[in-house]
């Protein structure tokens, strides 16, 4: 086991540093962040230059990125041009979005595995046939209009809840916004799940759970579900990075100031450092949940051993 | 289940002595009817014996026949397809149900609601928001189609040649495909396109292909590593048959199928992925026409004017749920497993 989980952390350097390479890369491609410093105005050359050798950007690339890493390593993630700290930046965003994924994941394991579990016992019935016309619907849908729609009818016209969320964004306030960055990855998880189910419904371990007399509540849930599972474990583990990184969408609609909308404004102010930071961060995340998963298989499915 | 109009055993039987007749009496029929036969693209042709073609001008029964015959069959097929062919006519001749001028906005007339003639009202810059709903399907199936042929051969070309030559140039490609998947998608069209300035669809086309071929590269080399174990290869490869030809003759037909069934729904989703892109103000920008434009442009004022935003997300909708309903029926028709 870690001797597993020893080589994964190696095969992960590699995929690691290729990826924050490939976004350092492209936001150099951006433009010229001294550029952006200066506002709308055409900067002062002497100044320019000045600003460049300060922040080591009249260096070449490879080195630039080398000192970056170094120093991301260490704990320092640079200042954002307007002075502020990146990881401070970082300790106000993070916490947001780490909520609205949880409560988005939370809403996918609980109605995705439910409907899943519901309409793989009963395929073919008019229940199944709706909760997959259902399901392709929410796929087809873009996310922002999801949410732009979820807005105007239950926040404007019906006023059920706040239309945006404030900047504290407790659990609250971000049930809707974690519905919508939910809502393809919940069809998803739905459509896994029923397919599992029903694979699964019909093999030997079933039968013989059920022929030894095991009420069919236990059959479903210790013995089908179990195994049925791990499909569906390794889209939502894949699915937690993907949501923190297509929160920027949501986030953007609701108004909530997490990392996306940090991303966003970086992006925009072509605030280099801080967009380089955070997805350095996303990307490591999404490496981590990858590797949690794999760990879970042998939780979930016995044979599974890692030597 | 409806019955099979030639199921092979009905064949057999039936045509017993009309078959064997047609076998004994002209071998050269058989053989002439080789080059016009659009089934004998790649695969190996039949052997001749009890279940070659009966007369009645059935063909040799490929995967591809089959696939075909479940596909009429499908309502969910014939409604996509349907919906998709009046989007591909729309996006051709727009002016055809569309006689107004996209561009042409009055502003006394902001976020008038329907009237004749206009019956979808106006947004927010008193532009006809149904000449823009339909001027709007030409990009978006545009950067669909595009972006899905552009990833497609990209992507099955790469992972054809790591799964067949496996080696280091396999294991490179597998990791450059893994860093490319650790990237969200939605910010890497943000850092790349916010640089890019030109109003026409092919930057977006460029980021959508560079970010998606991954995807279908993995399934490609899976495909091909699948094929290559069959006993048709290695008969082909000690028949002396060269790397290119064993690839392209007996591997690619028989691994092209799941790269379909991926591309197809991968399509419905880069339509989306623009929308998206254009809602954040990165993908395509006016003058171009953009259902993820007109949405965004209509959101701020949603309150007053909800139909400049209903009717391009119902357009959006409608066009993505069309393709993905397609991918998902080309799928079921190409998976034996669920036959």
């Amino acid at each position: 086991m870690g001797r597993y989980v020893l080589r994964r952390l190696v095969q992960m350097v590699p995929v690691f540093a290729g990826a924050t390479l490939l976004i350092f890369l492209m936001v150099n491609v951006m433009g010229d962040p001294v550029a952006g410093l200066c506002g709308d105005r055409q900067c002062d050359p002497a100044t320019a230059a000045r600003l460049r050798a300060e922040f080591g950007l009249d260096r070449p690339v490879w080195q630039q990125y080398l000192t970056y890493m170094g120093n991301v390593f260490t704990g320092d993630f640079g200042t954002a041009f307007n002075g502020q700290k990146v990881t401070e930046l970082m300790a106000t965003a993070f916490p947001v979005t780490l909520r609205l994924t949880i409560v988005a994941v939370l809403i996918e394991v609980v109605v995705g595995v439910t409907l899943g579990v519901v309409t793989g016992l009963r395929r073919g019935r008019p229940v199944d046939t709706g909760v997959l016309l259902l399901t392709l619907v929410v796929i087809s849908v873009p996310t922002f209009v999801t949410g732009l729609l979820l807005q105007l009818l239950l926040g404007v016209e019906w006023g059920w809840i706040r239309p945006s969320v404030s900047s504290a964004a407790p659990f609250g306030e971000l049930l809707l916004p974690g519905l919508v960055l939910a809502s393809v990855s919940l069809a998803y998880v739905t459509r896994l799940t029923r397919t599992s189910i029903a694979e699964n419904r019909r093999s030997d371990y079933v039968r013989t759970a059920v022929a030894k007399g095991l009420p069919r509540r236990r059959v479903v849930t210790r013995h089908l579900l179990r195994n049925s599972l791990i499909p569906v474990v390794t889209f939502i583990g894949a699915d937690i990075g993907f949501l923190m990184g297509g929160a920027i969408v949501t986030e953007r609609i609701f108004n909530i100031h997490g990392v996306g909308f940090q991303l966003y404004q970086g992006i925009l102010r072509q605030n280099t450092q801080t967009v380089v930071g955070f997805v350095t961060v996303l990307v490591l995340v999404f490496l981590l949940c990858n590797l949690v998963v794999d760990l879970l298989y042998a939780v979930l499915d016995p044979r599974i051993r890692y030597a | 289940m409806p019955e099979q109009p030639f199921p092979p055993e009905g064949a057999i039987a039936g045509a017993g002595p009309g078959g064997a007749m047609d076998l004994t009496a002209s071998e050269a029929g058989t053989l002439e009817r080789h080059p016009r036969d659009p089934g004998a693209d790649g695969s190996p042709a039949p052997p001749p014996g009890p279940d070659a073609p009966d007369p009645a001008g059935g063909r040799p029964r490929s995967l591809w026949s089959d696939a075909w015959r479940d596909l009429r069959r499908n309502p969910v097929f014939v409604v996509s397809s349907l919906i998709i062919l009046f989007l591909v006519l729309i996006s051709l001749w727009p002016s055809a149900i569309a006689p107004g001028n996209p561009l042409a906005c009055d502003l006394a007339k902001a976020q008038q609601g329907s009237g004749p003639g206009h019956p979808f009202g106006y947004d927010g810059q008193g532009c006809d928001v149904y000449t823009r709903t339909v001027y709007g399907a030409r990009t978006s199936v545009a950067v669909g189609v595009l972006a899905t042929l552009g990833v497609a051969v990209l992507g099955s070309v790469l992972g054809a040649l790591a799964g067949f030559f496996g080696g280091p140039w396999d294991a490179v490609l597998s990791r450059v495909t893994d860093i490319f998947f650790a990237i969200p998608v939605v910010l890497g069209g943000l850092v790349l396109l916010s640089v890019v300035t030109s109003t026409s669809v092919w930057p977006v086309i460029g980021f959508i292909v560079l970010l998606g071929w991954p995807q279908i590269s993995r399934i490609a080399r899976g495909a091909v590593i699948t094929a290559q174990q069959h006993d048709y290869v290695q008969a082909a490869r000690a028949l002396g048959a060269s790397s290119p030809r064993v690839l392209l003759r007996h591997i690619a037909p028989n691994a092209v199928a799941p790269v379909i069934v991926v591309s197809t729904i991968a399509l419905g989703t880069y339509i989306a992925l623009e929308a998206t892109l254009s809602y954040l103000g990165v993908g395509l920008k006016p003058p171009s026409v953009s259902w993820g434009i007109d949405i965004s442009a209509a959101s701020p004022y949603v309150r007053n004017a909800p139909h400049a935003l209903l009717w391009p997300s119902g357009a959006l909708a409608v066009t993505v749920l069309a393709f993905i309903m397609l991918g998902d029926a080309v799928r079921d028709a190409l998976d034996p497993k669920l036959r």
